[in-house]
Formats: C-alpha cells, structure tokens, sequence
C-alpha cells in the first residue's frame, strides 16, 4: 500500500481564486464585437395546430432576425436519445412552452416587446393531458400509440408464490413532485458562424459533446466543423445536461443567418419555466412480509412523468426502477417501470435521476412495514438489508465488504437516536410543537447503468507541456462539483508531482476529447481512472525516450517533459474507457452488474413540527456513508450538504405549482429554496472501505445526497405527529389537512367506539 | 416606457467605484448591475433573478448591501460603490476571499462575489458573529451549491482571523 501526497487532502480548489475574486468567465460576462442579443417565441398553448403567425406594425421587424423552423438546414430536432423534440415547432406544439420562433437584435431591451407582439393562432384548441393518470386514460394519445414512452420491468425469483406465505402484506403509495434545479446561473449561450470554421458555441452546460451532436445533426455540419466550449458554469445539477442543446440550437440559427454572434441568456422566469426540471413520480409498494419482518418479495410499480418528448426520460426511468428496491434483500420481486407522456415542457435530468423518487417510496414503505409488522424502524431495516454475497433486485452480487447494519449503529450513535426517540415519545404529548426523528437507508450506483459505459467509450488525454507541466484534456465539466481539483489531483498524485504542476484545458471540443457526459457521478471514478492512466502514459513517454527514469523527483519530471517538448513537440497521452471483464449485464432482460460500484448511506434527521403554523423545521442533520476513497474531504463534504440542502428543499418548500402544463410560480419570489437560515447544520460522516474500479479507490459522490432526505424527514414527521404524509413536497398546508382528516378520523372511530 | 435606444434622455451620473471616480451618461432608470457590467466592465455582479431575491448582483453603496438589479443609477449617483473587483489590491486577496477558498465557501462561485461582500457588511457590523447571526446575515443571498454550511465556516473563520490579527 502506497501513502498518497496529494489524494485524501483538501487542496486548494483549481479555479477557486477566479471564483472568490470575481474574475471567473461566465457565459454572460462575454461580449463578442457586433453581438446580437436573441430571444424565443414560445407556445404558450399546452397542445394544438399552429395555423398562422402574425407580426404587430408596433415593432420595426426589419431590424429583427427572425428564424423560424425554415431556417433550419438540417434535421429539426434536438438529437439526444430520440429525434422527437423538435428545435422549434412548425406545424404542431405539444406543451406550452415549445419554442416556435427566434428573433435577435442589437438591443436586448427591445427584445421582450417584439416577442410580445408576434401572435400565433392555433386550430380550436386541442385536449391535452397533465398527470399520469390522464396520460395512462390515453382519452387522448399525444405520443407514440398509448402515450408510453419506455418500460422496464424487472423480475427475479417468483413473485406469485409468496402471498400465501406471507404474515402481512403491506401496500403503500407514494408520490414526489416536480423540482426546479434552480442554478443560481440561468441558462446562457453565445453562438457565432462563419463559413470556413462553422459554428462555434460558448455557453453554461455540463455535457459538451451533447451539445457538439445536437447541432451536427441540425445545421447537418461535419464534426470538425461544430466546436463547444463551456464557461464558467454557476451551478447545473442535471438541468445544464441536456436543455443547453437546445439554446445553443437557437443561437447558432440565429447566429447563421444574422452572420453575426448572437447572446441568449434566459431570463430566471423562462429558465424555470421553459428548461427541465425533476420527474414527478408515482410508486406503488405491495409487499409480502413474513411474521418476523423479512421482505418474502413484492412488486414495485414506478411511474414517472417525462412531459412532452423522450429526452432522457428512458434513462431516469432505468435508474429509478434498479433503485427502487433500495438496500435491501429481496428474494423474489417484480419491478415495472414506465415513463408517460403528459403535455408539460420535458422533464429531465436532475441530480440522483429518477433514484430520489423511487427511494422516497422505498424508504417510506419500509417505516409502514415496520409499523405493520410491529418492529421498530431500525429492526425492519437490520432484518433486510442486502449482505455481502447476496443480490439486487437485478441479480448484482454484492461484492464489497459492506455492513449496512454497523453503518446504521454508527449513524444512531453520532445522531443520538435511542435517547432521543424516547424522549420525544413522552415529550410529545405537551406543548405546541411536536418533535420526530427518521431514518432512510439507502444506495446509489455510480457511473452509467448497465452497458452505458462501454457504449460511451470514453477517452481523456494528458498533455505534457513546454514548461514541464502537465494539462489534463476532458470534457468533464466544472460546475461547481471539483471536477477540475479531483481530476488535478488525481494526474498530481499519478506523476509524483506537486498539485500546482497540473492545469485543466478548458472544455473546449476543438481540443478535448470525448470523455463522456458529466453526470451520473461517473466524473472521479470513471473519468479519474482514465486520467490517472493516462497520466502514467506521460511519464511511460518520458521514461521509454531515456530522459526519465523510475524513482524521479518532480524536479526531474519537469526538466525530462521541458527537454521532451523542446526536440519533439507538446505530447499527449490518451486514455481509452476498457471495461471490466467481470461486468455482466443483460439489456434485455434487466438484469446483471447495473453498476460498479455502489455508494451506501444512512441519513437520520430530527425535525420540529409547529402545531399553530404546521411549518417543519429541520433540527438535525446527521448523514454517514461509504463512498469509497474520499478523494478530497473538504469538496466531498461541500458535496454532501450541498445535496442534502436540495434534499430538503425536495422535500418541505420547493412546489411547482402547475396550470396547464405550465409553471406558474417561475420566480424566487414564490419558488421557495432553503436560505441560510431555514438549514440546520448537517453533520457528514465518511467510511472508507475502499473499491476495487475508481481511481484511487473513489465512488460516484454527487448524487447520494439528494436520495435520503426526503424519506428521513417524513419519516421524522410521522414520527412526530403520528400521521403518515406520503407525497413531497410536504408543505403546511398539507400537514394541516392531514392533521384534520386525521382527528375526524379518530373522533369518528371514537363515536362509533362509543354505540 | 424608456426607449432605450433614444439618444436624448441620458443623463451624467458621477460616483465612486472601488474608491476610483467615474463619470458617465446614462438613462436614469438603467440599472446599476448593468452599468457596472456592460459600461465599466465589472462582471463580478451576477444576474440571477433580476428582482432583488438571490442576492448575486448584491454591491456595497456606502458600506450598505444593495441589490444592484434594483438600482436605478439615478440612485447610485454620487454614492460610493464597491464590488468584488475591488474588495482587494491586485494578488491579494481579502480575509474573506481567502477563508471561503480555506473552507469550501465557493463552489460554482456564482453566488460568491455577492455572498463575500454579505459577509464583509456582516462582519463591519458585528465582528464576532455567532453562528445563528451569520445564518441570519446571509439570508439575502441565495446560494444553491453547498447549503451554506461551509460559508457559515468560511465567515466565522474569518471573524476568528481578525480578532486575532
Ligand atoms: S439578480 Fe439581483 S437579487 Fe437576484
Ligand atoms: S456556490 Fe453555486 S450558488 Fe453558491
């Protein structure tokens, strides 16, 4: 076991001094010269037949670019998995905010008022469809034959067999709302052309060469002649992963016609409305338990809203349904999955991707099992969760050491459960205020399901530069997350040379390759073990050409690159994504290695429910897991709470409130984030057991986070108050419904107790 | 309604940005945050609401925490502004800058110049903060990358820092 210098230390961030000193580059910091602002004309009908568009004298349209679907040369659509969503609608609009035309100008206060004065005029307005529910009626088909987008189903052992075996058998259903990512960056892109180099983008976006594909297959232009380059980028989460494609399909139409630069920056109304936001999701839990409280098997059915068009929904559907069974044993089950079409604007990635809604469920159901079955929160979990050995619901042996129920006694220990369980159950019966305290288990899978890596192949380079440093080549996105420090760190540690001797290029197609999207938390375990091998291709260079030899110091490092350089050229190494010969996964049936590796976690909060206001204040925060090698513990902790204040967001403030298919509340003003003060402080604890693929050990961090609040605070509400609430988000209204409902319940059993 | 493409109506404003006098022409109602990024070229103020609730485009205007998007520069005119640009001399780095880079207070970094100049207020009012006044202190400032923890210690570090200093 080597000691490492460089991994396991909180480094200074890369790009850290840009950031604190207000000198980093955001896509709206940059001005080109003679660059036209642009803006969208959007439906603003959830679903009909365009039938003409007229222009208001108010406006002198001669000074406008004025783009419509005529304009495109290529394909009309967005390319991602599906080639359904089109750039802009020419005949048909399925939700309300399709974008339909483009307009630029030289003056971006001009802008609004000439999209204003555009009118279009639709057919006698067509039905449309917002809930899963209508769009599982299908009175009216607004996608494909049945209005379904995908299915899964998972199946393993038998199913049928186990209801006459069981003690109990418990069902449950359970809903989460739609969620903003809310970036504090709203979506932005600057586009230029010019005929011999082709188009060239610079915008706010996580995944460059989603970008790079959408705009070769819609200005049907070679790859060399469609360059991407991300900014600075103030926050993504999932919501830069896929919509950018769509802004910078705008830009550059504008920009090709314009044959000047075109700016589009969205407002935060039309970013919250128009861009994607998380899946709402329904999931239904019938269970079979046996009288000790082990899972005997159940069958889980995961319904997701996708909105209008595919986009990623077949993607969150997967990792929503191969979580959906959370850490738990199960021997027989049978999983269904499916994503449907409503009339809202396409929902899409956000962080956990689909695994924070079928984990609420899962975490939920199991507090409704316990209480069935007459075992403690803590004694139902410890009695099912997966050992060593023994396999997921998709048949994935575990094959690390992991020890769910000690992870679980630590976390009891540093929250205090025990003790203060008990005193809330006494406690609770006084005062105007009710306090609980909840507990959610649960996994997440880092990096691609199933065969998603293989088919991404990914390839990163390092570069060994004149000065005798070396710069790592990735399209792996900063956003907020470390990718720039880690993957840094992960060369530095490499080499054996200091942390400063590393630079990152700037995503920029022109010059990186293609080392896959940044998201699933793939980035240090995927990415990380191909920069490190390809940073070991580096000095393998150097060392073969006899200007280094084995043992150097990072003084000798930098003399043999700068000679290596000044009689060859900058050299560069890359690094191609091999898989491992022991995954097995079988796309058809869903079942093998979905992943590999998982990150465990068990996260317990304490909340405080006000009986005069039905508010919930989170009171405590205790969240431990087991993410591997904690490459830099500062930056995975920043993750962490990062994600837990999302979580708690999910789960008690953030609501969507939706009228035909549109957002309505699409402001801070009354789309409410957690502030400062409305957090508890959230104390983060780290096992290391180590993993056999990422680099130096790591797993995926980013996404665990957002999984585990929601359940931890309703169970900690139910706890509290005795009710269960089983949709998020949890806002006082509802607690005061519930409450209600509850006591006319209680007072009705007592009446009839009473004759 | 302004027509801002209309050459008349402009007016001078002169005030004092990071302690150096300007003097420009400007439609009264045109937004600081917008003077300050497309006139003088100062883009540590973001935009990330345009209505006074995240707290991005926050500057200092006599040592007071404003919300530039709701400036008219009209109000600005001869007040005295700061932003981030010049919260330190060029290489330095002020007490703030360098315990939010110690301790995770920056992460995408689009709340940061804002949140920092938050702080700095925070801090010229009450010099040792308790952790409940510091949550307090920022809840102007939206950030929505690290749930505040970690600048809640980046400032509270800092205080420490100058109390001792
Ligand atoms: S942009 Fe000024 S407060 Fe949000
Ligand atoms: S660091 Fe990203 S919003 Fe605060």
């Amino acid at each position: 076991m080597t000691t490492e210098r460089i991994i396991g230390n909180s480094v200074p961030r890369k790009e850290g001094r840009d950031k604190v000193t207000g000198r980093s580059q955001y896509v709206d910091d940059m001005v080109l010269p003679d660059m036209l602002f642009g803006a969208t004309v959007r439906s603003q009908i959830p679903r009909g037949r365009i039938k003409n568009i007229s222009f208001a004298d108010s406006i002198p349209w001669d000074e406008f670019v004025i783009v419509s679907a005529k304009d495109i040369p290529g394909k009309n659509c967005i390319a991602l998995i599906g080639d359904d969503q089109p750039c802009l609608a020419s005949e048909f609009v399925n939700h309300p905010e399709e974008p339909i035309l483009l307009l630029a100008h030289p003056d971006r206060h001009l802008l609004p008022q000439a999209v204003k004065a555009v009118s279009i005029e639709y057919e006698p307005p067509w039905p449309a469809i917002f809930t899963i529910e209508e769009s599982e009626r299908c009175t009216e088909v607004i996608w494909g034959d049945d209005n379904i987008f995908k299915t899964y189903r998972i199946q393993k052992g038998d199913v049928e067999g186990i209801w006459k075996k069981a003690a109990y058998i418990v069902e449950g259903e359970y809903s989460t709302g739609a969620q903003e990512q809310l970036y504090i960056e709203p979506n932005g892109m600057i586009a230029a052309f010019d005929e011999s180099t082709g188009i060239t983008v610079w915008g706010s976006l996580q995944c460059p060469y989603y970008v790079h594909k959408a705009l070769m297959a819609l200005a049907n232009l070679p790859a060399e002649k469609v360059r991407v380059v991300q900014m600075e980028t103030g926050g993504a989460f999932g919501g830069k992963e896929e919509y950018p494609s769509m802004i910078a399909a705008h830009t550059s139409l504008l920009a090709m016609k314009a044959r000047r630069p075109v700016k589009i920056i969205y407002d935060r109304m039309e970013d919250m409305a128009a861009t994607t936001k998380r899946h709402p999701s329904r999931t239904r839990h019938r269970t079979a338990v046996s009288r000790e409280g082990k899972i005997l098997g159940g069958e889980i059915d995961f319904t997701i809203d996708g909105g209008a068009y595919l986009t990623l929904s077949s993607v969150v559907l997967s990792r929503g349904a191969i979580h959906a069974g959370g850490p738990y044993y199960w021997p027989n089950v049978q999983i269904r999955a499916k994503a449907v079409a409503t009339n809202a604007p396409p929902h899409g990635a956000f962080r956990g991707f689909g695994a924070p809604q079928s984990l609420f469920a899962m975490e939920r159901h199991m507090d409704r099992i316990a209480r069935t079955v007459g075992l403690s929160p803590v004694e139902i979990r410890k009695r099912n969760f997966l050992q060593p050995g023994q396999t997921t619901t998709t048949e994935q042996v575990v094959r690390e050491a992991i020890d769910l129920g000690k992870l679980l006694d630590r976390a009891l220990e540093v929250s205090d459960y025990t003790a203060k369980k008990k005193q809330f159950a006494s406690k609770n019966q006084l005062g105007s205020s009710r306090k609980g305290i909840g507990i959610a288990a649960f996994l997440h899978g880092a990096g691609f399901t199933g065969s998603g890596e293989r088919y991404l192949s990914s390839v990163v380079g390092v570069e060994g530069c004149a000065d005798g440093s070396v710069r790592v080549l990735v399209s792996s996105t900063e956003f907020g997350q470390g990718t720039n420090t880690v993957l840094s760190q992960i060369a530095a540690e490499a080499l054996g040379l200091p942390y400063e001797s590393v630079t990152m290029a700037q995503p920029d197609t022109l010059e990186v390759p293609n080392s896959g999207p940044t998201v699933a938390s793939r980035t240090a375990m995927v990415v990380g073990k191909l920069v490190q091998s390809a940073a070991l291709g580096v000095a393998q260079t150097l060392i073969f050409s006899k200007l280094l030899q084995e043992g150097y110091s990072a003084d000798d490092f930098r003399a043999a690159c700068k000679q290596y350089v000044s009689t060859h050229s900058p050299f560069r190494c890359w690094s191609r994504y091999d898989p491992p010969s022991d995954i097995f996964w079988d796309d058809e049936k869903y079942r093998g290695e979905a992943y590999a590796a998982f990150a465990w976690a068990v996260y317990i909060a304490e909340v405080e429910v006000d009986l005069t206001t039905y508010s919930v204040a989170v009171k405590d925060f205790v969240a431990l897991q087991e993410v591997g090698k904690v490459l830099h513990p500062l930056l995975a902790k920043g993750q962490i709470i990062g994600g837990i204040a999302q979580g708690i967001g999910f789960s008690l403030y953030e609501k969507v409130v939706w009228q035909n298919g549109r957002m309505q509340n699409g402001q801070m003003t009354n789309y409410i984030m957690p502030t400062s003060s409305d957090l508890p402080p959230i104390r983060v604890f780290f096992e290391e057991l180590g993993n056999f693929h990422g680099a130096y050990g790591a797993k995926g961090i980013g996404e665990l986070p957002m999984d585990g609040p929601a359940p931890a605070i309703l169970n900690a509400v139910e706890d509290a108050v005795g009710v269960p609430f089983n949709s998020i988000p949890l806002l006082p209204e509802d607690i005061m419904d519930g409450l209600a409902a509850a006591s006319e319940e209680n007072s009705a059993v007592s009446r009839v107790g009473r004759r | 309604m302004i027509n801002s493409r209309a050459g008349y109506g402009k007016i001078e404003i002169s005030f004092t940005v990071n302690g150096e006098p300007k003097k420009l022409r400007a439609y009264p109602m045109e937004r600081l945050l917008d003077v300050l990024r497309l006139k003088l070229g100062l883009t540590g103020a973001k935009e990330g609401c345009g209505e006074g609730e995240c707290g991005s485009c926050s500057v200092l205007m006599n040592g007071v925490l404003m919300n530039s998007c709701l400036i008219p520069i009209l109000q600005a005119a001869n007040t005295n502004i700061q932003t981030i640009e010049g919260l330190a001399a060029e290489n330095s780095m002020h007490v703030l800058q360098q315990t939010f880079l110690d301790y995770g207070g920056a992460q995408c970094g689009i709340c940061t110049p804002g949140m920092i100049l938050a702080a700095v207020q925070l801090l010229d009012r009450n010099p040792q903060p308790t952790t409940e006044e510091i949550r307090e202190g920022l809840s102007g400032n939206l950030c929505r990358c690290t749930g505040y923890n970690q600048i809640i210690d980046a400032v509270a570090e800092a205080a420490r820092r100058r109390n001792s200093a």
